[in-house]
């Protein structure tokens, strides 16, 4: 696209929950540079749809602009992603725009997604310290341990991988893979390692992995490339071999 | 037994969520506020790492050099104890923070790693990648998700403060808050309530900041009766992608890992910091950096290919330490341009980043009002006139680690308990909430408040950032009154974002005036605020600390001394060792 080309965005609405939805085309001018958080800052700035009727401003989250807060994930064009770090510049013509589905809807693109920490509580993704005063260093940590648990950790809860898998849905306990790679993550510090049978114990219940079908959607949409695959396969390993043992200690 | 307290803290940042850990780890319960998820909170954006003298690396580090780059790199606004009291936690923090977890890189050996950062000369900086704020408040945040788990600690998150409750002997009991998902308007009571709201950037229409960082808690707080400091002092990091949505931070840590500045000159790469500071090169303070690009690109006019950027070259350094060390900021960099800065040197610019200015608090962090407390980018505490790189972070744990204990602590001393307080103190305030919104609801004017916020980051970035001068201060003033006055005849397309944005817009321009008024006053440079009309630091006149307080006309300033009796002033010099 060039700087002036116009391009349209639709965008899927909605008042609330129980209210129904509609779709609204608005036409916009192509800047460089441009990311769909700016398109949708230019409705804002100008809530007036492409067949020139007022509306009310399309409602959405956002807040770091640089792909590490989560806030503004949404469909865009069939696929669930960051509205900041996707640019318009290499989209289809209509953007589309809808809501994550896998979430209880507020308004618009505004999804309630904080099920996610909810099953963070159910699976302890902590590390259980004692107190916060002065007990020295922590564990030491390998580079090898280090390089391997880094990309685990900068999982962004945006809920992509979970609007990507076919598992999570109204009828399926499944935590999804943001909630699994978390437990792995603890699992893998050597003091997290200390309550790992509590945490495996959990992500072997029901909505665990038991409920993954290996779809291998969620490291497909993950922005932020975390081997969500391998990550659910060493989790997989773990329970697998803590449950012989503590079949074997009874 | 004696009850237990009651805490309110509003904000998720690292700041807040510190402060949490410390009021229920002492079996206290906190209601937390949050605009958004706790995880999502702007702390996240910090990239290059956390600051403690370690001094693994043998230089001879120590936290009393710390306490000096931290005052010096400050020009010397900060009170010198509440400063060392900080430098002296920071080891502390770091081990605290690496027994929960964070993913810090790590030496062969296993230790924790340590990298240089700006106005220092020592590798103190603990890092996790370049995405460290990421990391801790993540380890924080599950830490409290634990506490929540035992039921001390209820998160109110997708709900953002809009007042305080204050009794009519000046006692802060509580907020009210408005659920973002529901609009539902709230008065919550507590004992004592801590505000670790954050940052100001967006008051500068683009900034480092998320756009969650309005400053409109603060505001709303200084137009409650709390004294605001050093509002003048806004730092501008040296390196950030310009943008339209947001100018992108691209970390202190590519120079702290060797990248360098240049832009071309007479055809060949010019380094001009190395030039013009070799004592500390690149890595000079973020002051004096950005206004050495500021000269660059607007007295020298030598901005790359006629632009107002500059280069910041990391394709030379070791492939792995930039993939183990500098990943994050490469992602962000190509996502954004496109470029690979592996291949490529990065255009950057200078940007709002850090309000060294806030809340001002005593050094056990309570406000001038009884019962509320700071913490975090909201109070003025510990960075002076300009912020060392990689201190937010440990300024910002070490304030929650005295925040929470010290609201505590004045909660096991009140009188009255949380449910004391007449309920009709909490009506009274939620009411007078609640017609503040539809009194905006009911204005259908021509006036677009995005619009108007447009105007407003504009001209405060123009004139209030890197170079001031005493004749635009006033026309900032003057277009932030026109701004003021435009905001009567404003219309609100509907009562949801739109409303709660123009509730944060009116406490932004009550800010941005707070902000330019201060700078007017301040005849001399110091740090961030430099004055080419008065290009000097005037200790005799300045050492001081501003203090603003609200009135219907606009602010009225005192000025404070400095407790300089650690660290005697001495000038700032970056060129010579």
């Amino acid at each position: 696209m060039n700087q002036g080309d116009r391009f349209i965005v639709r965008i899927k609405r909605q008042e609330g929950p129980g209210s129904k939805p509609y779709r609204e085309e608005f036409e916009l001018t192509f800047r460089t540079g441009m990311n769909v958080i700016i398109a949708l800052m230019d409705i804002q700035k100008n809530p007036v749809t492409r067949d020139d009727r007022d509306t009310t401003p399309v409602s959405w989250e956002c807040s770091c602009l640089e792909e590490v807060c989560g806030a503004c994930a949404m469909v865009i064009n069939g696929i669930p992603r960051q509205a900041c770090s996707t640019l318009i510049d290499g989209l289809e013509t209509p953007v589309v725009l809808e809501p994550l589905t896998k979430f209880p809807l507020v308004k618009d693109l505004v999804v309630d997604r904080r099920s996610i920490f909810e099953n963070f509580k159910k699976i302890h993704t902590w590390v259980p310290i004692d107190l916060t005063y002065g007990a020295g260093p922590g564990p030491r940590i390998s580079q090898e341990a280090q390089r391997k648990a880094y990309p685990l950790s900068r999982c962004i809860t945006c809920g992509n991988c979970l609007e990507a898998c076919p598992q999570v849905n109204s009828r399926s306990p499944f935590m999804g893979a943001a909630v699994l790679n978390q437990a792995t993550l603890i699992d893998s510090h050597p003091t997290g390692k200390m309550n790992r049978s509590e945490r495996l114990a959990a992500v072997r219940a029901k909505g665990g992995l038991p409920d993954c079908g290996n779809a291998q959607n969620c490291a497909r949409v993950c922005p932020k490339e975390i081997p969500l695959v391998d990550s659910i396969a060493r989790l997989n390993r773990e329970a697998i071999i803590d449950g012989i043992l503590g079949w074997m200690e009874k | 037994m004696t009850a237990k307290s009651n805490i309110i803290i509003i904000g998720g940042g690292l700041a807040g969520l510190m402060s949490a850990i410390k009021v229920a780890e002492s079996g206290n319960k906190v209601k937390l506020f949050a605009i958004h998820p706790a995880r999502r909170s702007h702390s996240v954006c910090a990239q290059g790492g956390i600051n403690a003298a370690k001094n693994l690396k043998g230089e001879d580090d120590s936290v009393w050099k710390h306490f000096d780059d931290t005052v010096y790199s400050g020009d010397f606004l900060a009170n010198q104890p509440p400063v060392l009291k900080m430098c002296e936690a920071a080891p502390g923090i770091i081990d605290l923070t690496d027994r929960m977890g964070v993913m810090y890189n790590r030496t062969p050996e296993g230790l924790l790693d340590f990298r240089r950062f700006g106005g220092t000369k020592y590798h103190r900086t603990a890092f996790a990648g370049t995405t460290t704020g990421q990391q801790l408040v993540y380890a924080l945040d599950e830490q409290v998700r634990r506490f929540e788990a035992a039921g001390l600690v209820e998160k109110f998150e997708n709900w953002e403060f809009l007042s305080p409750v204050i009794d009519d002997i000046g006692t802060c009991r509580g907020i009210v808050a408005i659920n973002l998902y529901t609009m539902e308007l709230r008065a919550f009571p507590a004992d004592a309530v801590i505000a670790a709201t954050g940052g100001i950037g967006a008051i500068f229409g683009k900034s480092t900041n998320s756009v969650v960082n309005t400053g409109s808690a603060v505001s709303a707080f200084y137009q409650a009766g709390a004294t605001y400091a050093n509002p003048e002092m806004v730092q501008v990091h040296p390196t950030a992608m310009p943008g339209e949505d947001k100018t992108r931070l691209i970390s202190e840590s590519a120079r702290g890992e060797g990248g360098r500045i240049w832009v071309p000159k007479d055809g060949k790469p010019w380094y001009f910091l190395e030039e013009w500071y070799p004592a500390y090169g690149n890595l000079v303070p973020r002051d004096v950096a950005s206004r050495a690009i500021f000269k660059v690109v607007y007295e020298m006019g030598l901005g790359v290919d006629g632009k107002p950027v500059v280069y910041l070259d990391i394709s030379r350094l070791p492939k792995e330490d930039l993939e183990t060390r500098l990943f994050g900021i490469m992602e962000i960099y190509q996502t954004y341009t496109g470029d690979d800065p592996r291949k490529v040197p990065m255009q950057v610019f200078p940007g709002v980043h850090y309000n060294m200015g806030g809340f001002w608090v005593d050094y056990d962090m309570a406000t001038n009002i009884p019962g509320l407390f700071a913490a975090g980018e909201a109070e003025y505490q510990h960075h002076g006139a300009n912020r060392l790189g990689a201190n937010s972070l440990v300024s910002c744990i070490y304030d929650g680690m005295v925040a929470g204990p010290a609201a505590v602590n004045y909660a096991s001393g009140l009188n009255t308990r949380a449910e004391d307080p007449p309920a009709s103190l909490f009506d009274a305030e939620t009411k007078r909430q609640s017609e503040i919104n539809s009194r905006l609801m009911s204005k259908d004017g021509s006036e677009n408040p995005r619009a108007l916020y447009h105007e407003m980051g504009e001209v405060m970035r123009e004139n209030v950032t890197v170079v001031r001068y005493n004749k635009k201060l006033k026309a900032t003033d003057a277009k932030l009154l026109e701004l003021t006055e435009r905001y009567e005849n404003i219309g609100l397309p509907d009562n949801g974002q739109s409303l709660v944005f123009a509730r944060e817009l009116w406490n932004m321009l009550v800010l941005a005036r707070v902000i330019t008024l201060a700078a007017l006053e301040r005849n001399e440079s110091r740090g961030a605020h430099y004055k080419p009309e008065y290009p000097e630091r005037n200790d005799a006149e300045w050492l001081k600390t501003t203090k603003a307080f609200h009135t219907p006309e606009g602010p009225r300033f005192e000025y404070e001394p400095v407790d300089v009796s650690l660290i005697e002033p001495r000038e700032r010099h970056y060129d010579l060792e």
